[in-house]
């Protein structure tokens, strides 16, 4: 054999194991009975609960706001473009630290917009509001990224024909650019879903934990990572699990020509 | 060859690496360049976290903790050497500077922000210690203001400096090391738990006998001189 293939295959070979074994640790390590014991306790389905609520959340506002905003980027070119793609993309890469430190100084009671959120009348910190804000901060990036992708792939044609039908941008947008890019804005919908339900320390951060209010799954985690191994262990496999379902999901959606070559 | 990238970074052999209570980092920090036996590596998390890294089988040589309950259970599982009890340490209500919180007693009142620790790390425990002293009426009241159950001391620390939250039950050393953003309010002293710090030799340690000076070393010398400095008291 050539010595090329063997080293590819041996990457490959590599990567899986090092990236499974320890998400099917989690599942040899946690029994079926005590996965749903410990859902039986009311902290763990709480928490679940709020991850999907906050989630969902966060999800409705960066599809409301980000399909228009990544539909604007990649259809119209003006001067600094390049600089509020990069902006746009910079929580991408943030560490969550950071996010959380960030979110406190920009929106937290002493940050500098933290007058006019009381005056406003809207608490953030230590309620589910602010879990939801700090989802939708380090979640969005995923969207428009990939919604941006999404809207530039569509072939213009169709726009251009839809306009010179006499339908307005508008319509255009909605009956043309949405459906044609739809593949590809699930794809971004599921990474910032990912994101958004593991998101730990800007949640902590700027959010704090407590059962119900701001105790999300990954928080939870960490909170029984010290007393209760396995409770902890449990939540993680639950967490895998929807994680899984949502990428198959997104996967069957995109149909094979996904599975091969999606971006990101 | 990743393995051995990875071997590595372990380090060679006069590192001794001391896993300790976050409420320490400053002082441990401040006086562990003086230790000469061994070149110290400190590593700051809850003691409930550290504890859970040793039964998960992570070894550092010393284990020192803000509690005895956890060195004593680690001995009992045959994971650590007899605890030895160094410094006491005192709970404080935390308040923002210019609060009017002045007694216990004001914690109940309405609308009061309260961040404590989670009920599994040591000081979420030593509050509900001191809370479960008061009258039931009272102490309800009080949880009843809890809007977060934060996973360490940091987390209450920075929900008050920022302004999240009105007052949290935190270490007076705590206290003094946020400088001058937070005042502490004492406990009346029939509601002051006692909360003492012991730590422990990690059995299976890579250096034991430079570990055992480094214990000795929390109750008298350089450490122990550094930790009086932060506000600890001696057991």
């Amino acid at each position: 054999m050539r010595p090329f293939p063997v080293l590819l295959a041996l990457a490959l070979a590599t990567a899986l194991s090092f990236l499974t074994l320890p998400v099917v640790a989690i599942f040899v390590d946690s029994s079926p009975a005590e996965l749903i014991d410990s859902l039986g306790e009311p902290g763990a389905l709480d928490a679940l609960w709020l991850s999907l609520r906050t989630t969902a959340m966060a999800l409705a506002i960066i599809l409301l706001v980000g399909t228009p905003a990544a539909y604007l980027l990649a259809t119209r070119s003006f001067r600094g473009k390049a600089l509020v793609v990069t902006l746009v993309e910079l929580p991408l890469v943030l560490p969550p630290a950071v996010a959380g430190i960030a979110l406190l100084a920009a929106v937290g009671p002493s940050g500098i917009l933290g007058g006019a959120v009381d005056a406003a009348g809207i608490e953030l910190t230590l309620q589910t509001a602010g879990v939801v804000v700090a989802l939708t901060f380090v979640a969005s990036p995923f969207y428009i990224r990939q919604a941006m992708a999404a809207f530039a792939a569509v072939d213009r044609t169709l726009l251009d024909a839809s306009r010179t039908l006499g339908a307005s941008e508008a319509r255009g947008f909605r009956r043309v650019m949405i459906p044609a890019a739809l593949p590809g804005l699930a794809a971004g919908t599921a990474l910032a879903l990912g994101r958004a339900l593991g998101e730990f320390g800007a949640t902590l951060m700027f959010a704090g934990s407590f059962q119900g209010i701001t105790q999300t799954v990954p928080l939870a985690i960490y909170d029984r990572f010290s007393t209760n191994f396995d409770s902890a262990l449990a939540l993680s496999a639950v967490l895998v699990g929807i994680s899984a379902a949502i990428l198959v999901s997104v996967k069957l959606v995109q149909g094979s020509e996904a599975l091969g070559g999606a971006p990101g | 060859m990743l393995l051995l990238l990875l071997a590595g970074c372990g380090g060679d052999d006069a590192r001794l690496v001391v896993s300790a209570a976050s409420s320490m980092a400053g002082a441990l920090t401040a006086c562990s360049g003086d230790f000469d036996a061994a070149d110290v590596r400190l590593s700051f998390a809850g003691s409930d976290e550290l504890a859970a890294q040793i039964r998960q089988g992570v070894k550092p040589d010393v284990y020192a903790a803000a509690n005895t309950t956890l060195p004593d259970e680690l001995n009992k599982e045959g994971l650590l050497s007899k605890p030895v009890e160094f410094a006491t340490n005192e709970l404080v209500i935390a308040v923002p500077k210019d609060s009017e919180i002045e007694s216990v007693h004001d914690l109940a009142g309405d609308g009061v922000k309260l961040a404590i620790g989670s009920e599994s790390v040591p000081i979420g425990s030593y509050t509900r210690e001191v809370l479960a002293r008061l009258p039931g009426p009272e102490s309800d009241a009080i949880l009843a203001n809890v809007r977060s159950n934060e996973p360490d001391v940091k987390g209450i620390v920075g929900k008050l400096t920022q302004g999240a939250a009105d007052a949290g039950l935190v270490y007076v050393t705590d206290v003094n090391a946020a400088g001058d953003k937070l005042r502490a309010v004492e406990l009346p002293a029939e509601l002051e738990p006692d909360v003492t710090y012991a730590a422990g030799v990690v059995k299976g340690a890579k250096q034991p006998d430079e570990a055992r000076d480094f214990v000795d070393g929390l109750s008298d010398g350089a450490c122990a001189d550094a930790l009086a400095e932060a506000g600890f008291g001696a057991p």
